[in-house]
């Protein structure tokens, strides 16, 4: 076991749930409130210095009773040391989990991906919008179990919405700003534009 | 930024009364343009960003204020696909992610499954499995540098590098039937062992190989015009690159000496003698330095790998993960039985769940996984390198022209396939 856990355990006492080992690698889960102090511990503290966020991802399992799992991998490039991070979060309650951005600006990709498949929103995130999608995708979120493998939409529907749609749905809010085309916008998203969507960080509640 | 700043600057419509473009009069300054940008759009279908990228670019004047990447173009699902296949069904998904280095992706992914399963492959399997993996790493850089002198206008290494990158194919076609769905390993194995004169050809190969190498260095490191297009752009600290969580020789060429060769060993890595490349400047110009003498790094590891490969079976002798022989199944009750099982059922992984990462050509691949008891994954998750170093594109670009975000994106070594998925 990473000795990480046990000093994690002294100084955030009950914000730390339980932790295991699973193939040789440490895995602990954290209380979702506390994941942004407890992620900048674990990079900041001399002793432990988790300076690599390596990757980004979330879990649901086949079983419906189980939460959702978003997974941190942080690794210590001095001392070649991995350690797993997880948080648990209930599918029907509320998916959303602080966001890592400002401690690891590569987070911002891997953040965007998890919420354009799982719909797991990131608080905090400068940028949140889908990544690998389309921004105007409107099945739901691919690697959700509930969500069929050929899509929710039958081939017949997608290719209506792809010929319906606006092409100039295809450039972001940002870019139609810079592009002053915002009058040729399709009236939905001027609504949201005007509501000022996109590139807003929402409060913390 | 506007199509029609001219007319706006001059406060008129631009027609006149019959629709005829008006003549800017004689007598009026210049419009003041320098608080006006432009929107550019590069891709998704253009050769110089390396597959379906697209970039929207927003430029003052030629130099780059913001890139605003646009993916997904090439997304295919993998990973929900590999939700509803056995583990060894998953194998050609990996071919067709980073498909510039198909073999090391196939390696990954076995690598992932057997920890999953708690597996110890042959030492024959292993050395072959490293043999494949440099392989890789030679013609991913090989295209790499390819693509990215023709990027820069140096149309000759572009020859050189494709033709030595057709000699590896040449050999991969000879192991496995294929020059790009390679398919090479199964979860405890491999599918084939290599043919009688794979071992010679490739020994021809590493022989040859280095003066091809050094050609392209005679021909590219001191040329004026690709120090003058590559030195100094693109730069990321040693500091940046970490926190933007790049990997491969991305990370290295900004100065932080970390191999998952070396310092995760892998395939029994720590055994082989070759040395960790490492740049100073971390611009485009060390990240080409760092892949050039990788590729005779790796060169050196396929030497060591042939003179010590050993004889012996590739599978290991577990009738539950490998598929028996085709003879057996037909002859034998029992061998048949775990032949049906396996087809019908698939290999079952214990509960858990397991993280490798390996040292691919792009950086470090991942592949977590997670299992539930079932022959099917639970999460299958790749971590991609080159979606990972990609995010860093906007960063490196802005403040430069924009033919210098040609040479910074070509730096990347980004293959869609992966970034997408």
């Amino acid at each position: 076991m990473n000795p990480s856990v046990d000093a994690l355990r002294a100084t955030f006492g009950t914000a730390i749930g339980r932790a295991l080992e699973s193939c040789g690698d440490t895995i602990v889960y954290v209380g979702r409130d506390a994941l942004r102090d407890v992620m900048a511990w674990l990079r900041d503290t001399p002793e432990h210095t988790y300076d690599y966020l390596v990757d980004v991802t979330a879990v649901e399992y086949r079983d419906r009773e189980r939460p959702l799992e978003v997974v941190y991998g942080l690794r210590s490039l001095a001392r070649r040391a991995d350690l797993r991070v997880k948080v648990e979060l209930e599918p029907q309650g509320d998916l959303t989990v602080d966001s890592v951005v400002p401690l690891w600006r590569g987070a911002d990709w891997l953040e965007r991906e998890v919420y354009d498949m799982f719909g797991i929103t990131f608080r905090g995130h400068p940028d949140l919008r889908r990544i690998l999608m389309w921004e105007t995708y409107a099945e739901g979120f691919p690697l959700r179990k509930d969500f069929p493998l050929r899509g929710r939409f039958s081939r017949a529907e997608q290719v209506r919405q792809a010929l319906a749609a606006h092409p100039e749905a295809h450039y972001s809010m940002e870019e139609l700003s810079i592009a002053e085309a915002y009058e040729e916008l399709p009236a939905d998203m001027k609504e949201r534009l005007r509501r000022g969507e996109r590139g807003t960080v929402p409060e913390p509640e | 930024m506007s199509k029609r700043t001219v007319e706006l600057e001059l406060a008129t419509p631009g027609l006149d009364a019959r629709g005829e473009p008006l003549r800017v009069p004689l007598g009026v300054a210049e419009p003041n343009l320098d608080a006006e940008h432009m929107l550019i759009n590069i891709g998704p279908q253009h050769p110089a960003t390396h597959g379906v990228l697209r970039l929207v670019v927003e430029l003052d004047g030629e130099t780059v204020v913001q890139v605003i990447p646009h993916l997904g173009y090439l997304h295919s699902g993998f990973e929900k696909l590999g939700e509803y296949r056995h583990y060894n069904q998953i194998i050609p998904l990996t071919d067709r992610t980073d498909y510039l280095s198909p073999m090391a992706n196939n390696v990954g992914f076995a690598l992932a499954a057997e920890k999953l399963m708690g597996i110890t492959i042959t030492p024959r399997c292993t050395v072959l499995r490293v043999i494949a993996c440099e392989m890789s790493r030679i013609i991913s850089h090989m295209v790499w540098l390819g693509t990215t002198s023709i990027d820069l206008g140096a149309f000759t290494p572009f020859l050189w590098a494709f033709q030595e990158r057709e000699r590896i194919y040449n050999l991969q076609e000879m192991w496995t039937g294929a020059r790009l769905t390679t398919s090479v390993t199964r979860v405890g194995g491999l599918m084939a062992d290599v043919p009688d004169d794979f071992v010679a050809g490739l020994r021809h190969f590493t022989r040859t190989f280095p003066k091809t190498l050094s050609e392209i260095d005679r021909v590219l490191t001191r040329n004026a015009v690709w120090v003058g297009r590559t030195q100094g752009v693109g730069v990321l600290t040693a500091g940046e690159a970490i926190n933007h969580s790049l990997s491969g020789p991305m990370l290295r060429a900004s100065g932080v000496a970390y191999d998952v060769r070396k310092d995760k060993p892998y395939l029994d890595y720590e055994t082989y003698d070759f040395d960790v490349v490492v740049g100073e400047h971390g611009d485009v110009y060390d990240r080409y330095l760092v892949r050039l003498e990788e590729c005779s790094q790796s060169n050196r590891i396929l030497q060591q790998a042939l003179d010590r490969l050993p004889d012996g079976p590739v599978n290991i002798a577990d009738p539950r993960v490998i598929l028996p022989p085709k003879s057996r199944a037909m002859n034998d009750m029992e061998a048949m039985i775990y032949h049906f099982k396996q087809v019908m059922e698939g290999v079952k992984a214990p509960v858990g769940e397991a993280y490798v990462g390996i040292e691919n050509p792009k950086g470090e691949l991942g592949t977590y996984l997670v299992s539930d008891g079932t022959a099917k994954p639970v999460r299958w998750r790749i971590r991609p390198p080159s979606f990972i170093n990609l995010s860093a594109l906007p960063r490196m670009a802005a403040g430069h022209l924009l033919s210098d975000l040609i040479a910074i994106n070509a730096s990347v070594d980004i293959v869609m396939g992966e970034v997408d998925r």
